[in-house]
């Protein structure tokens, strides 16, 4: 049995608005390896960035985790007080985000933004932090650590900052890191260079990932497993090949259809799914997708389907599943 | 086939006044033609100068010098008034359709505002009439006409936008990064879209973008920019099957493929960033990054020469 970094079950959380609950994860359960790199893949609003915030306890009100456990290395998470997580968060688990300039303190130098962590949970002085602070910088291939540590936020690249948010989400050593979009806002080549980074960060450190992704190739390149989000719930969980080579589900059919493939001679038109996400304060009756899919019955649209185990770790969340 | 040019540019050179008396040189010394009826596409980084490009061929922005010519008539050299009438023929779709639609418009006003300005039609219910066909043409329902932007999906938003560009019946229409902002899904189905509009209305487009797999589904040629200079330029098909530009072939094997089988093959990466182009490199302005670089590269600009079917700008290309 493998050694479990985390262990997500049967987690809900969402936001009590005026107009109502809005169930943003719906009775999700994941379970990162130690040392694997897990991906969780789906389009805008399907709840994927709700389950890193409320992994790393960075719901804000209107936002509540309602039910279920987390697991960090066997440690429970939810009900957890503030306090308990800060000794936590940025030490144990970290997290990156799509835009590294929104994440970083302006008007302070990176260098002195990355020793906090460390001056925070572990016990140094600010002349040890700096030492490390400047290795951290060279593992994650920035070049100059030196004269980079005085820099401010503004004055850096864009690939250059997220390398910054690497280190310092790395600088303590974490068992998990979440990556939400880390190469969203980053150009092709330098996206590249980030994604091989985590990758040989992972391998050495023996640290597992979570990948946030809604680009079907960052998943492919990156992960060992994966879940498909929609509307909130996990709709497909597999190992990557299996999802790549057997994908089950409409929607995750759907979705890598309208991958546009490099070497396939080029359509006259490209697959697309018809109409758009629906609206979690009104989730249709029965299936969530059934009003996008093309093959809904009538059972579809009355009853909702349950996430069913079509061969050992591939779970597909469809009454046709496997047939797809 | 001999194809019909519809817009040309000789020289083009676009600098922006920067700092201390310098320059950013977002666009120079750049040929390119664009024949009528096709999806030429120009790719290239942030900061590549693709967007100041696409602006200043359609003379939104004054170019610094070089001229552009829009079936045989120099843009460049026509005063405001005079370059009016050619401005109906160039429309422009934007990258963000949550910022490019005015919030307070309904969208009958804001696809009318076109029509409206340039005198298109007689009547209120003659502009109102248009709307309504131009709606149905991009699949958004008449019965929304009087709803205001924030109503919409970032997909339905950019559908508004697409209304409101071919709305003046123009020739070209240039996308900058049309389906960037959107959901994969979505995203298809806005590019089906133009494909269709294309058919239907005659179009040429400019299709700006720095995603190469919706640029091979979308465009017959590409253009390859790197740091204000073109690198490549050439007919899709053959320039993804054998990139002769080095940098073409770093920005093809970087994209990340959707095929876990792939994902432990080493792929050599185009190391460091993209250099300043307020101070830019000289002679080729890749070979602070290109492995293949030689003194040559360093101190010579290697001009656009025809090889293998297409135009490449690079000293060594064909011998690496």
């Amino acid at each position: 049995m493998d050694e479990l970094t985390l262990k997500i079950e049967h987690l809900c959380s969402g936001f009590f608005t005026e107009r109502g609950y809005v169930p943003a994860v719906d009775d999700v359960s994941l379970e990162i390896p130690k040392g694997k790199i897990v991906g969780i893949v789906g389009e805008s609003g399907c709840g994927k960035s709700m389950i890193a915030r409320s992994v790393m306890g960075l719901l804000k009100y209107p936002g509540r985790i309602t039910g279920g456990s987390i697991q960090l290395a066997g440690k429970e998470l939810v009900g957890l007080k503030d306090r308990q997580m800060q000794a936590i968060r940025g030490c144990d688990m970290a997290m990156i985000f799509q835009e590294p300039m929104t994440s970083l303190n302006p008007v302070q130098p990176v260098g002195k933004q990355m020793r906090e962590a460390l001056l925070l949970h572990k016990s140094v002085d600010k002349k040890a932090a700096r030492d490390e602070v400047l290795r951290m910088m060279e593992q994650v291939g920035i070049s100059e650590p030196e004269k980079r540590y005085v820099s401010y936020p503004h004055q850096l690249s864009g690939g250059l900052r997220q390398r910054i948010m690497i280190a310092m989400a790395m600088i303590c050593k974490p068992k998990l890191l979440i990556a939400d979009e880390p190469t969203t806002a980053l150009d092709v080549t330098i996206e590249a260079q980030i994604l091989q980074l985590i990758r040989n960060l992972s391998r050495q450190t023996g640290m597992s990932v979570l990948i946030i992704s809604h680009n079907l190739g960052v998943i492919a390149e990156m992960c060992d497993s994966v879940y498909v989000m929609y509307a909130g719930k996990i709709v497909e969980q597999a190992d990557a090949l299996t999802l790549f080579d057997q994908r089950s589900h409409p929607y995750t059919s759907g979705l890598m259809a309208s991958v546009i493939d490099l070497e396939a001679p080029v359509a006259e038109r490209l697959p697309a799914i018809g109409g758009v996400v629906p609206n979690l304060l009104h989730l249709p009756a029965g299936c969530a997708f059934a009003p996008r899919c093309s093959r809904a019955s009538e059972r579809c649209k009355t009853e909702r389907p349950e996430l069913r185990e079509l061969a050992p770790g591939h779970l597909c969340r469809c009454f046709e599943g496997g047939n797809a | 086939m001999e194809r019909e040019v519809l817009l040309q540019a000789t020289h083009l050179v676009k600098e922006f006044p920067a700092k201390g008396h310098k320059r950013v040189h977002a666009v120079s010394d750049i040929d390119l033609t664009v024949y009528a009826g096709e999806t030429l596409a120009l790719v290239g980084e942030s900061g590549c100068g693709k967007s100041t490009l696409g602006r200043t061929l359609i003379n939104l922005i004054p170019a610094t010098s070089g001229t552009v010519k829009f079936e045989g008539v120099e843009l460049t050299a026509l005063s405001r008034r005079a370059f009016e009438p050619y401005r109906r023929q160039m429309q422009l779709i934007f990258q963000d359709p949550y910022a490019s639609l005015d919030p307070r418009m309904t969208v009958r006003d804001i696809v009318a505002e076109p029509l409206e300005t340039h005198r298109i039609c007689q009547t209120r219910e003659e502009t109102t009439r248009r709307v309504v066909e131009l709606l149905e043409a991009v699949g958004i329902q008449k019965e929304f006409m009087g709803r205001y932007p924030h109503q919409f999906s970032g997909g339905q938003r950019q559908r508004i936008g697409v209304a409101r560009a071919v709305a003046l019946r123009p020739k070209l229409i240039v996308c900058d990064e049309p389906v960037s902002a959107l959901d994969v899904s979505v995203q298809s189905q806005i590019l089906n879209l133009l494909k269709d509009l294309q058919g239907e209305f005659n179009l040429t487009y400019l299709f700006i973008s720095h995603d190469l797999s919706v640029v091979r589904f979308m465009a017959d040629r590409v253009a390859v920019m790197f740091l204000g200079r073109l690198c490549e330029v050439g007919d899709t098909e053959l320039i993804y099957k054998r990139p002769l530009h080095p940098y073409t072939r770093f920005l093809l094997d970087a994209i990340p493929k959707a095929d876990p089988r792939l994902k432990d093959e080493e792929k050599q990466l185009l190391q460091g960033e993209i250099p300043s182009p307020i101070d830019p490199p000289a002679g080729c302005r890749f070979h602070t990054r290109c492995p293949y670089a030689t003194n040559w590269c360093r101190s010579e600009v290697p001009q656009l020469r025809e090889l293998d079917g297409r135009q490449v700008a690079c000293h060594m290309a064909g011998e690496i």
